[in-house]
């Protein structure tokens, strides 16, 4: 009978110890945060894209709680997301524009010259630190899908001939792309946008056109065709202008080098949420 | 002096707890993913490891042995390492959210990582002194913590060879560990005990 009861105490003894050690730590590592953080934190999705500018969710989450944040940085919630931090915060409307990302490169290994045959890592940012890359062209995709791997809902496709495309139906709009990519030929742009310019080099004509078959040689012709500057000149580059409208199709014929293409918009649409009383 | 640092050496390198005495395997595979998650994983496990073993040693000397007891040592070691694993819980939780979601269901796992428990054990069968006791804690953590931190440098840069398709994910890592293993038996015979 001692025994066992020299066994329990023993046993009760040590863990009442380890008990009370373990409320002190609970004591002295207390959380001391704003209630509404948590709240709001399990309102975002919670994929922590870091599409907003913050390090995750949460972090967006107090910021919103604490420095007035706008509330549309959400890409991925949708008007689902934004409707409910509308209506926790109080917020009379809120307006979002959907943003997909798109690879500003038509140049896949079929159309482009290569130097030297890249044999490492299949990595990016690998590749680009060897001599610049495989390809001739400085600013082309290189194809090696660091963009791919980044992206939380495999948007990217890294198609036959090594070349990174977005699907822009499947594309929440984080931004993890375009900070993946070496290159910095990955741009956002409004999602109901259907005519752009795949084509990122700024070299110039002559310098193009030997290292790619689709690259822009920077005749200025689609400038005067797109009404009111939609497209503009960045040096040898034409630049489509997201911020003006783009309508006239007659520049995706007339482009000598097939470098203006249309794409279908995503079926995604513009948010925007009101609260009715 | 000199035993204390042939007994961290030969508890890092000869008899490594999970390349040589595969202890620990499953937070092995399971959180070295990446470097910076793998050292935080290492740093808790040494943390527990260290403290659990003097604190262990200290309940086996004065409070097992003159009672009598020795048969309710798993019992009892399990709940001082529990203990430390919640404190370093509540530690990270506090101090580094983002390391805390990223070792996820893996820290409290520390608790079941045979891994603590054998060197707890260990000591008391290899008759260690306290401070025996200490010093093998860390040098079989700090082995832990290496082989983790090995293993999940070599991980990462696996990720980005793409192996054949086959072999991606568990099956290329379950070969990487044992060519690790391999490496690790070449230290055998360096620490006369």
């Amino acid at each position: 009978m001692d025994t066992i009861l020299v066994a329990v105490a023993a046993l009760s003894g040590t863990s009442l110890i380890c008990g009370l050690t373990l409320v002190i730590a609970d004591r002295f590592f207390a959380l001391h945060e704003d209630a509404r953080i948590e709240q709001i934190t399990a309102l975002l999705p919670g994929i922590n894209c870091g599409g907003c500018g913050y390090a995750g969710c949460s972090d967006y989450a107090k910021a919103i709680a604490s420095a007035d944040a706008p509330l549309n940085l959400c890409a991925p919630g949708g008007i689902a997301v934004l409707q409910a931090l509308c209506r926790f915060m109080g917020v009379e409307s809120a307006e979002q524009e959907h943003r997909v990302a798109i690879v500003l490169c038509g140049g896949d290994d079929t159309k482009t010259v290569h130097r030297f045959r890249y044999n490492g890592v299949a990595d990016c940012a690998a590749a680009a630190s060897v001599a610049g890359g495989d390809k001739l062209c400085r600013y082309g995709c290189l194809g090696y899908g660091s963009c791919a791997r980044v992206c939380p809902v495999n948007a990217i496709e890294i198609i036959p001939h090594r070349l990174a495309v977005v699907h822009p139906d499947l594309c929440i709009g984080c931004g993890r792309c375009v900070r993946a990519c070496p290159r910095g030929i990955i741009k956002m742009i409004p999602a109901i946008r259907t005519i752009h310019v795949l084509c990122s080099s700024k070299d110039k004509g002559p310098v193009v056109k030997q290292a790619c078959q689709v690259g822009c040689i920077g005749c200025t012709l689609c400038t005067k065709l797109a009404e009111n500057e939609a497209i503009k000149m960045d040096g040898a580059l034409a630049v489509v202008d997201y911020s003006k409208p783009l309508e006239n199709e007659a520049v995706i014929e007339k482009c000598p080098s097939h470098c203006i293409v249309r794409i279908p918009a995503s079926r995604h649409e513009n948010h925007s949420c009101t609260l009715s009383a | 002096m000199r035993s204390y640092l042939l007994l961290i050496i030969s508890a890092v390198l000869v008899n490594n707890f999970v390349l040589t005495r595969y202890l620990g395997i499953c937070p092995f595979l399971g959180v070295s993913k990446n470097i910076s998650t793998a050292f935080g994983m290492g740093l808790a496990v040494i943390f527990v490891i260290t403290s659990a073993s003097a604190v262990t040693w200290l309940l086996q000397t004065f409070v097992l042995n003159p009672l009598h007891l020795g048969y309710m040592q798993t019992i009892v070691f399990i709940l001082v390492i529990a203990t430390f694993v919640q404190f370093v819980e509540f530690a990270v939780k506090k101090t580094s959210p983002a390391l805390y979601k990223a070792m996820g269901i893996f820290l409290p796992l520390i608790t079941t990582n045979c891994c603590v428990l054998a060197v707890a054990v260990l000591n008391i069968q290899m008759r260690h002194t306290l401070l025996q006791s200490v010093t093998f804690g860390f040098g079989a953590s700090a082995g832990f913590a290496l082989a983790l931190l090995i293993f999940a440098g070599m991980r990462e840069k696996i990720d980005r060879a793409a192996p054949p398709l086959a072999f991606r994910g568990t099956a290329i890592a379950l070969v990487t560990a044992g060519l690790l293993g391999l490496a690790f038996m070449g230290f055998s015979g360096l620490v006369k005990m």
